[in-house]
């Protein structure tokens, strides 16, 4: 059987009719296919494939033979071969391969796919094969995964899908192939989305700029559309030119380079502040509630780090318990985690109040003692009952992955983080401002005696703070568990840093610790690059250090008579 | 376990005494003491457990097998707590107040460096399983981990061999990674890298915020030149390290990461389907296809009664160390520290890779050096590998001082640092 007569280059959903006959010519076949124009133009890239290589069947066997081996040069060599031959099944071999479906029998090295049920189909025809035998899976490493992405890129650069389009280009961007031009041009010529076509057009590019035979002209011409794009691919992609290059041409790709670079280093210390943002609303989070037991009771703390721990644990119980009872709620699991966490670490703060430090008030080197105590202690219940190894929290799939805005990589995890300390900030703040519990609690803060005298139960007051600032302790520790590990030690890694920032900010102001963790968290992200993270968080202590010799009561100062 | 267990408890409980004249009845034999020093809390303990776990096996086994010298085994635990000065003090009371005959114990170099002296004073054996820096080789320890050419450099040669031609070491800040980063950024250079072309950075233990690093990486790795990340990151930070590079979009096939302390344990807290290609390099593969390894996994399991548990390297280690020792205790015929010191060069095993590791006469044991790729279930997948065992160079050859050095504790040498240049035993010095 001639090989050209059943070649159909399987991209997905849509099935291409091979060249030697027009489209529909065999009548059923167009059904399949959603636009005539598509049809033709996905034709002529099947045909420009088959064409770049014999089409004779004996020759797909050997090439499909290739990749029963265990040398991975030898699979890049067959993967590249198999492309560019435009054999029939070349991409459901390619992307049996990348999923790691490809296997071929130890016995015959003859090469199957093994399908999502387990069974088995030739891969060279495409038919149900029974009894296979032993099996050894073709193996992957780094250069097969390139060469793959390479391929796929020039396969399905007509697929359906959008998204695989733009992958499809990307991948043709970095792979540079120059066989894949012609497929290329025609999905250019029907591409209707914008942003793919602008993908492809600089895929395009860089093809030809890579291409020793392009006309220098065309090269440079192509330099500039490489040049709009302005990223770090860019400039990988205008570095890599070989040294052979033309001196015109590498003159514009050097000026073209150092015109990016210098957008870049814009771009960067945007990229410095959004870093900075990040790092100040996990250390807004970790403080906040710090800063209303330490501002508001003035009870040294040691043990809030092990509140945020607790949090973060019981992230990990809830998303057991969702395994086990509602697999499919996983993706709404922190939302049930929050109020369990804030209720669990609520519920031991208050037992702590009750139980120590009540008995301690006015004794504030016995409170540290006996909460840095109670740390411990909490740690190790923490190891002996969980195990002293890290515990896997998931990641919910909304919460993974990064968006590009301009230059700007924004991760989707540290943009929820930040959105979830506002709300948290702005939350407490209006709770502390607008509610009968917020004004007795402000109350107590500015003279507890007077409040006691105008009839507010402090010692009340004083356990539900505390509570409340545990609580919300517990609320950062879901988001911590997020981006940390969930271990016993997760608090400890907190711990100095919040009061770093409830200090530096001004006991008792909420507002002073929301600016105090966002100027630390940028200064931090500025000094980072420079100075490493070691020495760039020594600065800070120094600079706090300072700072508090020359203002003692932070940034904002709590005003008020009965401030000792 | 019971003894152990009694053991334990009544050191805490101060009652030792008591405990100590109950147990003894119940004892219908002499048994041979087997120290395990590793931490059981603080932040190495995520570490440290398995491999305790581990001895208690192989341990349970040999007795299963009758013991050594028609002696049972006896485990004595003690818990350093990752607390380097605690771990010489709890070194000494295993020697000096357990007597046990030999001890398995240490992750981490500051923590070895610690315990050194007082196995040296009191002339006992310890087994130190984990890779590590080299430079030191001391009569007392026997190191089963890898040396830096067992491990750092031909992963370093592996990636020249495919291309690469720009370098970020990444580290966590202290021994291990500085100086293992010191010899990689000789044997660079060496190798014709340029100096502009090395990037080396350090992070604290435990360090969470890896926005700016891997966007620093990113930034380095856009040059249009090849580029890889060698990281020597420690620990728990390795989890946050690895998130960010999955969430920023930072592909193997882009700008490969290779790792040499991550193992299965610790991807076993990881989603690993953004970090498939990323290569570690080490001496053992839980996935490694052997007779011997299958046997290994299949007893691990059963012991921890957990059909998911997961092996790794250093387990490995303390695997052909103990086995070592066995034989050469057997071959002394007493547990005595010099004879079974002596009896140990030359001892060779087979290691759980199909091949044999051979204790050498600087304390160093043979290895194959293994080069992986993660895969989506977690597991590392060979994808490279030498084709024999490894000798370990214990003194490093890439740096000054050092390359001078050899230790050959057979006599009539019985030196650690013998200096060849100067003919004499005693490091670099004059």
């Amino acid at each position: 059987m001639n090989a050209s007569t059943r070649s159909g280059l399987d991209i997905g959903s849509g099935t291409l009719r091979p060249c030697s006959h027009p489209p529909g010519a065999r009548g059923q076949g167009i059904g399949h296919v959603r636009a005539l124009s598509a049809a033709l133009a996905a034709a002529l890239v099947a045909c420009l494939l088959i064409l770049a290589g014999p089409a004779r069947a004996q020759d797909h066997a050997a090439l499909v033979q290739r990749f029963a081996t265990e040398s991975f040069n030898d699979i890049v060599g067959a993967v590249n071969g198999l492309a560019t031959s435009g054999a029939p099944r070349a991409a459901p071999i390619i992307e049996a391969l990348r999923d790691g479906r490809l296997v071929y029998r130890a016995s015959d090295r003859a090469v199957f796919i093994r399908r999502p049920d387990n069974s088995f189909v030739s891969a060279l025809s495409g038919e149900p094969a029974a009894e296979i035998g032993t099996t050894r899976p073709v193996r992957l490493n780094n250069n097969v995964r390139r060469a793959i992405d390479a391929a796929v890129g020039a396969l399905s650069l007509l697929h359906p899908d959008p998204a695989r389009r733009a992958s499809a280009a990307e991948a043709v961007f970095k792979s540079r192939d120059g066989s894949a031009l012609p497929a290329l041009e025609a999905a250019i010529g029907q591409e209707r989305d914008p942003r793919i076509k602008k993908l492809m057009e600089e895929a395009r590019a860089a093809v030809v700029v890579a291409n020793p035979q392009a006309a220098e002209a065309d090269r440079i011409a192509a330099i500039g559309i490489i040049q709009r794009r302005g990223d770090q691919d860019a400039l990988a992609m205008l570095g890599s030119l070989p040294a052979t290059t033309p001196p015109l041409v590498r003159e514009a790709a050097e000026s073209a380079a150092v015109g990016i670079r210098r957008t870049l280093a814009v771009w960067e210390a945007g990229q410095n502040v959004w870093h900075g943002i990040s790092l100040g609303s996990v250390l807004l989070l970790a403080a906040i509630g710090l800063a209303i037991t330490f501002g508001v009771m003035g009870v040294i703390n040691m043990a809030h780090g092990e509140m945020v721990m607790i949090g973060a644990y019981t992230t990990f119980v809830v998303q057991q318990t969702i395994r086990v009872l509602a697999p499919g709620l996983m993706d709404v699991s922190l939302f049930i985690a929050l109020p369990m966490a804030f209720l669990v670490a609520g519920a031991i703060g208050i037992a702590i109040e009750r139980l120590i430090i009540r008995h301690l008030y006015g004794r504030p080197l016995e409170t540290l003692l006996a909460t840095w105590g109670v740390s411990l202690v909490l740690q190790q219940a923490v190891r002996t009952w969980f195990g002293p190894t890290n515990r896997e929290v998931t990641t919910p799939s909304w919460m993974s992955g990064s968006i590009e805005i301009g230059h700007l990589a924004i991760t989707a995890n540290r943009l929820a983080i930040i959105i979830f300390a506002i709300i948290v900030f702005a939350t407490l703040l209006l709770f502390l401002k607008r509610t009968p519990f917020g004004l007795q609690t402000r109350a107590v803060t500015q003279n507890r005696r007077m409040a006691g005298a105008m009839g507010i139960r402090t010692n009340w007051v004083d356990a539900f703070t505390f509570g409340l600032g545990s609580g919300i302790a517990g609320l950062a520790g879901v988001a911590l568990s997020q981006i940390d590990n969930v271990s016993p030690n997760l608090g400890q890694a907190y711990i100095i840093d919040s009061f770093m920032v409830v200090v530096f900010g001004g006991v008792g102001n909420l507002w002073g610790t929301l600016v105090a963790a966002m100027t630390l968290g940028i200064a931090n992200k500025f000094l980072e690059p420079y100075a490493g993270a070691v020495l760039g968080k020594i600065l800070l202590l120094v600079f706090i250090i300072l700072f508090i010799q020359k203002r003692p009561r932070g940034l904002f100062a709590l005003k008020g008579r009965a401030v000792e | 376990m019971l003894n152990l267990k009694s053991k334990v408890l009544g050191l805490f409980a101060g009652a030792a005494m008591a405990a100590g004249v109950l147990a003894a009845p119940a004892k219908a034999q002499e048994t041979i003491k087997i120290g395990i020093l590793h931490s059981l809390s603080g932040t190495m303990a995520i570490s440290e457990t398995t491999l305790k776990d581990v001895m208690l096996m192989l341990i349970e086994e040999q007795n299963k097998r009758g013991g050594v010298l028609g002696k049972k085994l006896e485990p004595v635990v003690v818990d350093p707590a990752s607390n380097w000065p605690l771990f010489a003090e709890k070194a000494r009371e295993l020697i000096a107040q357990h007597k046990v005959a030999v001890t398995f114990g240490c992750w981490t170099s500051v923590s070895r460096k610690s315990v050194l002296p007082v196995f040296e004073e009191l002339n006992s054996i310890l087994f130190y399983p984990v890779q590590y820096e080299g430079e030191e080789s001391s009569p007392n320890i026997f190191y089963t981990g890898a040396a830096p050419n067992q491990q750092a450099i031909p992963a370093i040669d592996y990636l020249l061999a495919e291309g690469v031609k720009r370098f970020v070491l990444e580290g966590t800040d202290y021994v291990y990674p500085r100086t293992t980063n010191r010899i990689l950024e000789a044997y660079l250079l060496s190798k014709g890298i340029k100096a502009e072309d090395i990037s080396t950075n350090y992070t604290p233990f435990g360090h969470s915020d890896w926005q700016t690093r891997v966007a620093a990486i990113k930034r380095f790795g856009s040059t249009g030149v090849k580029t890889a990340v060698v990281s020597t990151v420690n620990g728990d930070a390795n989890v946050p390290f690895y998130k960010e590079l999955g969430n920023q979009g930072v592909k193997a096939t882009d700008i490969p990461v290779v790792a040499f302390s991550v193992g299965e344990e610790e991807l076993a807290g990881i989603d690993t389907k953004p970090l498939v290609g990323h290569l570690a390099a080490w001496n053992y593969f839980q996935s490694v296809d052997t007779p011997a390894n299958r046997d290994f996994i299949a007893r691990w399991r059963a012991f921890k009664k957990n059909e998911r548990a997961v092996t790794n390297d250093p387990m490995e280690a303390h695997v052909i160390g103990f086995a070592m020792w066995v034989k050469a205790v057997e071959a002394a015929g007493t547990t005595d520290a010099t004879a079974v010191r002596r009896a140990m060069i030359g001892i060779a095993v087979p290691n759980l890779t199909g091949g044999i590791s051979t204790m050498m006469p600087n304390h160093h044991i043979t290895k194959p050096v293994l080069i992986g790729e993660i895969q989506e279930n977690g597991q590392i997948q060979t994808v490279w590998q030498t084709p024999g065992t490894v000798v370990a160079q214990e003194w490093s050859p890439h740096l000054e001082g050092s390359r001078d050095l050899i230790a050959d504790h057979r006599p009539p040498m019985n030196c650690g640092n013998f200096n060849v240049r100067t003919g004499r035993c005693g490091g670099a010095q004059r």
